[in-house]
């Protein structure tokens, strides 16, 4: 398989040639219900970066991200054309394996959602369900992914407690962690941020930053301030289609698009 | 527009009605219990519990009714085992592998909502045609079959509500994960853990005082049921037998062996509400 070697740094917003992309999208429309959700997407998300799709509600961009890792194929009455690449190759394709894509991509959701297990069993889920059996390979899988996410220090006493006994900000760090421990390539955020405290959200965005240097990471955020925070580049969608796509400051401080203008400057939310 | 005056008129009319209905459902089930113990404590001996019917007793001479004890245990007991055996994979599929939306689970749900209809008497008529052509007579065994049918929509309907309740992030977190359907499936089984003592309560309470069902399939005996191909006693058929008599002792039996039911479908109760609390204590 082809593996990319990081080439980005933190200073990715430095950068100026875009990096190698590691999904790319390619003629992509999404009809549910006979609604045509979303049009002829064609998009190349680079490599270790944080994108945000931004856009008003209802615009289509949570229905953009659960199309990279077919999580629409569930839901009712869905039609998908078009073809998502992932490091080339497409998850669309009629042999792919829609549970191996999925494992290739953590999810973080709007609310943490542990699974009614321990702290621990809630980390090893993942890697237990791909068929990791040996105890200490576990054991290290949990102090590593607690120790990515900040939250080692505050549960390590209590690995075998309830995860539900946990904040809801550590929860949604622990499901981040959750995430990684199937060693995902890529991280998706379903404005995974919108249900915590202003504390929370700081750690979970400082997180995401230095998370970027070994995954790719798609956020979908409905806060402005949030896509200029964390982000490299965004996407702007608006009814369906993407209107502007590109460096974060490219987009806030420069939109090319009238719509991007008014976005931005809030007249449409 | 109301005034607020009306509009706090209306909230007493309503908390009235609600408590006169409270009061009355209360009322009426103390009522029962108030009946039965009444009628039935005078007779209550232990050799109605630790004996069989002995000759006169339909009469009001010696015996007691642990045959009928027996049957019914064994019987509700089965029945609702193996309704839970059938009835959990039955609703894991339709919540797990099938989409809600789709014809097969429409129609199977709506399918399992008439069954849970039916008369216990229908089951019991069809089972008993069955057992007629394939020349089998009545038994412990048939009756368990009839019950078993009985109770599976039962099973199915009651775990259906509940893994209704389980959000779609539940689903979703595991499918992200990479999660078979299969393992996505455990996981919800572990979460509607406690409501499956719900689910058992339900059934074990249908089959144990199902009478119709029964009558046609299991037939009666005065021996212990100790074979599964022979006829056995059940409860609420020996309440029936002897409340039909114009024996006073028989008919004071009756509401003995009235007491003897109640109080077994109470320490179930009881015994199901403790494992689903210890159950919901220890959900991780």
């Amino acid at each position: 398989m082809h593996t990319y070697t990081s080439l980005a740094t933190k200073e990715t917003q430095t950068v100026t040639q875009m990096q190698l992309p590691h999904i790319q999208i390619k003629d992509l429309n999404v009809h549910i219900e006979g609604k045509h959700i979303l049009k002829n997407i064609n998009l190349a998300i680079p490599n270790n970066s944080i994108t945000s799709i931004i856009g008003p509600s209802g615009c289509g961009k949570t229905t953009l991200l659960k199309t990279l890792n077919r999580l629409m194929d569930d839901s009712k009455n869905v039609k998908i054309n078009g073809s998502v690449l992932v490091n080339g190759e497409d998850i669309y394709a009629k042999d792919a394996e829609v549970t191996h894509i999925r494992k290739k991509m953590g999810l973080l959701s709007q609310r943490p959602f542990p699974l009614p297990m321990s702290i621990f069993e809630n980390i090893t889920y993942g890697p237990r369900i791909h068929g990791q059996r040996d105890k200490t390979v576990l054991k290290e899988i949990v102090e590593t992914q607690l120790k990515n996410v900040g939250l080692w220090e505050e549960v390590k006493d209590r690995l075998h407690h309830s995860a539900t006994t946990l904040s809801i900000g550590q929860q949604q760090r622990l499901c981040l962690a959750r995430g990684l421990a199937v060693q995902p390539e890529i991280i998706l955020g379903d404005e995974s941020t919108s249900a915590l405290d202003p504390i929370s959200t700081q750690t979970i965005e400082n997180l995401l930053i230095d998370l970027k240097s070994e995954y790719t990471i798609v956020l979908v955020t409905h806060i402005l301030r949030q896509a200029r925070r964390v982000s490299d580049y965004i996407i702007f969608v608006y009814n369906g289609e993407i209107i502007e796509f590109g460096k974060t400051e490219d987009i806030l401080l420069n939109p090319q698009n009238e719509i991007t203008k008014q976005y931005v400057k809030g007249f449409i939310s | 527009m109301s005034t607020i005056k009306s509009r706090l008129r209306r909230e007493k009319i309503a908390k009235i009605l609600m408590q006169l209905a409270g009061i009355g459902i209360t009322g009426s089930l103390f009522l029962i219990i108030g009946i039965i113990l009444f009628k039935g404590l005078p007779y209550l001996t232990w050799d109605m519990i630790s004996q069989t019917p002995q000759g006169g007793f339909y009469i009001g001479k010696e015996g007691g009714i642990l045959n009928a004890i027996l049957g019914s245990f064994y019987l509700a007991g089965l029945s609702t085992i193996l309704a839970c055996l059938i009835g959990l994979p039955i609703a894991i599929y339709l919540n797990a592998y099938v989409d809600q939306t789709s014809t097969l689970a429409r129609v199977s749900k709506l399918l399992f909502d008439i069954l849970f209809g039916i008369p216990s008497i229908v089951y019991g008529a069809i089972a008993f045609s069955i057992m007629i052509t394939l020349g089998i007579r009545a038994s412990l065994l048939g009756g368990v079959i009839t019950i078993t049918l009985l109770t599976i929509p039962i099973v199915v309907r009651t775990l259906d509500e509940l893994l209704k309740t389980i959000p779609l992030d539940l689903k979703n977190t595991t499918t992200s994960l990479g999660a078979t359907r299969w393992q996505t499936a455990q996981i919800l089984l572990k979460y509607i853990k406690p409501g499956l003592f719900t689910a058992l309560l339900l059934a074990f309470g249908r089959a144990i005082g199902d009478v119709a069902g029964v009558l046609l399939t299991t037939g009666f005996s005065d021996n212990l049921p100790l074979y599964l191909d022979e006829p056995a006693a059940t409860l609420p058929l020996a309440i029936f037998f002897q409340l039909s008599s114009p024996i006073p002792e028989v008919q004071g039996r009756a509401y003995a062996s009235a007491l003897i039911l109640t109080f077994i479908i109470l320490i179930i109760v009881i015994c199901t509400h403790i494992l689903a609390s210890r159950q919901k204590k220890h959900r991780l």
